[in-house]
């Protein structure tokens, strides 16, 4: 590293740094505390004063999520996986029509698109539970993938028309020119020139997914394959004495949020500042 | 969410309708998904809220047409004034700390230091878990016997505090784990606003003797308005909508002193044994239109600052 100093960094803004530490440090303890506590001995549980750190870490928080929420953990990653499919399938053709293919009534579609953000999903939930009792998709993991995609479809078309609002149009007269015809053109061009649009869309599709229990909740609570929102619940409703396996679990689940900010931070700040607001 | 793109305007095509028919080819799954899944369980919405459903009804499809009765039932409750309230306290307090303390951030991180870009980007950390994840953290914290918090305030003497049991604290308690989550969001806005007012107006700001303090109240505050009225805006519609970390925490309780809106139609509908889907349902409309007031402000707000 280079040791002198550039003016105004190291030397004088040493305190700033650790005082972002500082904050840094205070913001996160909710999440240190989660992972001292998953860690915790059932017996040191109730422990008082509470151990600020766990220095006879157990494993058993994480025994008991190997042993019973494996298979939330994979109905999680089947319907996020679900979800991104879906949202990319239905929100990418329709950017391309807004952006440039010129739709009639793009302006509306916009509005309605912004519009439907703003609905809450707990009606959402309701809408749909009276839709599927009938249908019979109630627990069904399909009909969790339908229903977590309405969270992240109005987002995916107007960050995908955002940005191929963009694509130069020259781009797209030259492939015409080749005899490509708009399929093809979207297939061969656009798409791939969006790729990071894509990424984007995929990884908040999905981690919306992931996360969420409201329709999880309403939706797929007596399924035979719940979840892991809702397996967090569950525990909460019956072991309330076992803390460290609910923290323990907490821990699995924010796993993908981890990777994600660590492998894709770019991207997760890109759909932020585009705009991008969670739910 | 996303805030309002601004919709390509392009000079109208002579040979435009063609094109028509492949836009609307490529729209169409959109199309299609928007009727099925956003217009038709609103519908149902509706169609619940106008009719007296039960259980039974519910499967057959044969409730009684009660029209307006169940928003009048609502009205009456003595839940809706308790409700509504929260949700104003709720709503409020959350958007105007999560604001105020992600600005205080933001300003702190705008003049990059040793660290800064990592430790801007841990701080998304809360936004990104599951709600679920930090609402039962935040719930083990705050418990009053074995809570974190209270053995952290014990320490300084202050005594046991019931923060989710006791009817003074439940509110607040759910409040302070909301504005916890809402500050990442606030933070990376307003930080992103702030890379956009030039650093020489700062530095002639300072030539002319100002200092930090002065510097913000005349300078990033003003400039940064636009900004902060898009992200209180979206910050209230999104609080308005929030169930999870309430019901976690507190399932709405004790009584009815930690019930929002979205608390109370979320609980009739799908939190006690026997759902109540007509007046849940009548409740989430009275909600959505809550939301749409506001998100139309919001729409007014941003098309207004395009055109400037």
């Amino acid at each position: 590293m280079n040791r002198r100093p550039t003016p105004g960094a190291s030397g004088r803004t040493w305190w700033k740094t650790a005082l972002g530490v500082f904050f840094t440090a205070v913001m996160l303890f909710p999440v240190y505390w989660m992972f001292n506590v998953s860690l915790t001995r059932t017996s040191d549980l109730r422990a008082d004063p509470p151990h600020w750190f766990p220095w006879a870490p157990t494993t058993e928080g994480y025994q008991a999520v190997l042993a019973q929420q494996l298979p939330a953990l994979g109905t999680s990653l089947l319907v996020g996986l679900g979800c991104v499919v879906l949202t990319v399938v239905i929100a990418a053709p329709a950017g391309y029509a807004v952006a440039q293919l010129r739709l009639p009534g793009r302006g509306t579609l916009n509005f309605l698109l912004l519009v439907a953000q703003m609905i809450p999903a707990v009606v959402m939930a309701m809408g749909f539970y009276a839709v599927y009792v009938r249908l019979g998709l109630l627990n069904s993991v399909g009909g969790l993938i339908v229903a977590d995609s309405t969270i992240a479809v109005p987002f995916g078309v107007l960050l995908y028309t955002a940005f191929m609002a963009g694509i130069p149009r020259e781009l797209l007269q030259a492939a015409r020119v080749d005899g490509a015809n708009a399929w093809r053109t979207f297939v061969s061009v656009v798409l791939p020139l969006s790729r990071n649009s894509t990424l984007t869309v995929a990884l908040f599709a999905f981690l919306w997914a992931w996360s969420d229990f409201i329709f999880a909740s309403t939706l797929d609570r007596n399924g035979d394959l719940v979840p892991i929102t809702l397996g967090i619940y569950q525990y909460i409703g019956n072991n309330t004495t076992q803390w460290n396996a609910i923290m323990a679990t907490a821990v699995v689940a924010s796993v993908p949020a981890a990777v994600l900010l660590v492998v894709a931070q770019r991207f997760v700040t890109a759909g932020v500042t585009a705009g991008a607001v969670k739910d | 969410m996303v805030l309002a793109l601004p919709a390509p305007r392009r000079r109208p095509s002579t040979r435009g309708s063609a094109r028509g028919w492949t836009a609307a080819g490529f729209a169409a799954p959109l199309l299609v998904y928007l009727v099925l899944f956003y217009a038709y369980p609103l519908w149902r919405n509706v169609d619940l809220s106008v009719h007296d459903y039960t259980i039974r009804a519910f499967v057959q499809g044969n409730a009684e047409f009660v029209g307006l009765e169940k928003y009048a039932e609502i009205f009456a409750s003595d839940t809706f004034t308790t409700a509504l309230t929260n949700t104003a306290i709720f709503t409020l307090a959350s958007i105007l700390f999560q604001y105020a303390i992600g600005l205080a951030l933001a300003v702190f991180f705008r003049s990059g230091f040793r660290l800064s870009t990592l430790l801007r980007a841990m701080f998304l950390v809360p936004w990104l878990l599951p709600l679920i994840v930090s609402a039962s953290t935040w719930a083990w914290m705050l418990s009053s016997e074995n809570g974190i918090v209270n053995s952290f305030l014990g320490a300084f003497g202050v005594p046991q505090i019931n923060w989710l049991t006791s009817p003074d604290t439940a509110l607040l308690a759910v409040t302070i784990a909301n504005i916890w989550l809402g500050i990442p969001f606030n933070l990376v806005i307003l930080h992103s606003g702030l890379q956009s007012i030039p650093g020489d107006v700062y530095e002639a700001a300072s030539l002319d003797g100002a200092g930090p303090w002065r510097q913000f109240w005349s300078i990033t505050f003003p400039l940064l308005r636009p900004v902060s009225a898009i992200t209180l805006l979206l910050g209230l519609i999104y609080t308005l909508k929030v169930v999870d970390v309430i019901w976690v925490m507190t399932t709405g309780g004790p009584g009815d002193t930690s019930t929002t809106l979205a608390i109370w139609s979320y609980r009739e509908a799908f939190g006690t044994g026997q759902p109540d889907f007509s007046p849940a349902a009548a409740v989430g409309n009275v909600l959505i239109v809550i939301a749409l007031v506001f998100g139309f402000l919001h729409l007014q707000i941003q098309r207004r600052q395009e055109d400037s």
